[in-house]
């Protein structure tokens, strides 16, 4: 029997709870979960540590926990499409960490491989990214690693993990095998593999074995709970 | 030269930069008017950071059009020989050498390469997206920008704004004339006959070397 439940998207928002680090998909809302999201934010859960590409618009995606007040800190590459980040960020009700689009990816990849981390030479000369912040440095180090390999610095980057990931698949076969479409894939696919738990949502369910598995993008063996997009 | 001119002036020219069958990713404002002025015998992949090669206008036929988006998050498509990936990809593909040219704008280079272009402390801090990841990784760094901010030099010895990579731009291309990052400084290689060498001089900070055979980047 699959291990995969379907639910509604207020069960499945319940395992969210206070104090948690939650990923979510998408890229400028383009591939977030809009019902999951909008179930969390009637959960209510508060003190949450998000880690997604963007703090998507404002009310939108990740913007709509934000501004219910539900989220301290936010790990993002680009936050400039919504202001509301600035704004709590400077009355000081947000921490905002900053990490560029190709760590952050890398980051989530790497949790969910098991890698203990990876050296890159983004952001070598970049005072913001060299010393970072100790929650997504090694071991909460000041600074990160700096290694030399073969003459070239890298940075030292270290994996990322969440508690909860919600990730915005457009099908699923009742097993849990799910497909994206068009550009909604973007960070969807790796986080599936580097949290706890996994919800996804999906706009329609078949029956097992409808998407092939060579078209299979991310493998029910990653999925704890699917849902179908509510209206 | 009027206001107006001044970006599809610079965009002219970079696309003169750009070669058949190149991968190129192209920044938000100014480098997006780039492919206009290709010439029409030659054909470019462009990658689109948020996970896509082939980057195209949006296609009303497609029926999965309200799917795609470009790396400023606005409506987009993708050409028949384009694929998605998820973002640890669209980064192995950028980070990994395999984009021949990035253009993009900034808030000052130096003559060293150095380049700042994602925050000014205490006024813009929208982060730094996928730009990092693009300056190391791109095989040629194309900076293409106006001269000058208001009149004052962006094209500087030390950049004074937090740095966004080192070493990493190749090229800078303005309205007033083309320059190359060498060993042995900041190379200017072709100009704009609207303006003199000494002008051009009068508004960079850095100091340009005049190459042996500059040439009227306008031809």
């Amino acid at each position: 029997m699959a291990r995969t439940k379907i639910v509604s998207a207020a069960e499945a928002a319940s395992v969210i709870k206070d104090g948690m680090t939650v990923m979510i998909g998408g890229f400028m809302t383009n591939g977030t979960a809009e019902s999951v999201i909008k179930a969390a934010v009637e959960g209510g859960a508060k003190h949450l540590t998000v880690i997604c590409n963007d703090g998507g618009f404002q009310g939108e995606g990740t913007g709509a926990l934000l501004a219910n007040g539900q989220i301290d800190v936010l790990i993002a590459s680009h936050v400039g499409l919504n202001k509301e980040v600035a704004e709590r960020m400077n009355n000081g009700t947000l921490k905002c960490i900053l990490q560029p689009q190709g760590t952050l990816a890398e980051q989530i990849r790497a949790g969910g491989a098991g890698l203990g981390g990876f050296l890159t030479p983004t952001g070598i000369g970049s005072t913001i990214v060299e010393e970072g912040d100790p929650l997504v440095n090694i071991d909460g180090a000041d600074k990160k690693p700096i290694i030399e390999v073969n003459g070239k610095k890298y940075i030292l980057e270290a994996p990322l993990h969440a508690d909860v990931a919600i990730v915005q698949g457009y099908e699923a076969d009742e097993t849990g095998n799910v497909r994206y479409l068009g550009s909604t894939r973007n960070f969807n696919q790796l986080i599936a593999s580097a949290a706890d738990t996994v919800i996804v949502e999906v706009e329609k369910i078949g029956p097992a074995g409808c998407i092939g598995p060579d078209n299979v993008e991310t493998p029910h063996i990653f999925v704890d709970y699917l849902v179908k997009k509510e209206d | 030269m009027e206001r107006s001119e001044i970006k599809p002036f610079i965009a002219k020219r970079v696309a003169k930069e750009l070669h058949d069958g190149d991968v190129v990713n192209l920044g938000i404002g100014l480098p997006t008017m780039v492919p206009d002025f290709l010439d029409p015998s030659i054909s470019i992949t462009l990658q689109s950071e948020n996970g896509f090669i082939g980057l195209a206008a949006v296609d009303e036929s497609n029926p999965e059009k309200d799917y795609i988006v470009n790396a400023g998050g606005q409506p987009a498509g993708i050409a028949k020989d384009g694929m998605f990936f998820d973002s640890a990809t669209s980064f192995q593909i950028i980070r990994g050498g395999h984009v021949d040219a990035t253009v993009l704008g900034s808030l000052q280079v130096a003559e060293n390469g150095d380049i700042a272009n994602w925050i000014i402390p205490g006024k813009m801090v929208p982060g730094m997206g996928g730009a990092m990841d693009l300056v190391v990784g791109a095989k040629k760094v194309i900076v293409a920008m106006e001269h000058t901010q208001k009149g004052n030099p962006k094209i500087l010895k030390e950049c004074t704004l937090p740095l966004t990579a080192q070493g990493q731009v190749n090229m800078i291309i303005t309205e007033m004339g083309v320059m190359e990052v060498t060993d042995k400084g900041l190379v200017l290689t072709e100009y704009n006959p609207e303006f003199t060498v000494e002008e051009i001089q009068a508004a960079t900070e850095a100091q340009l070397i005049i190459a042996d055979d500059l040439k009227d980047m306008t031809k």
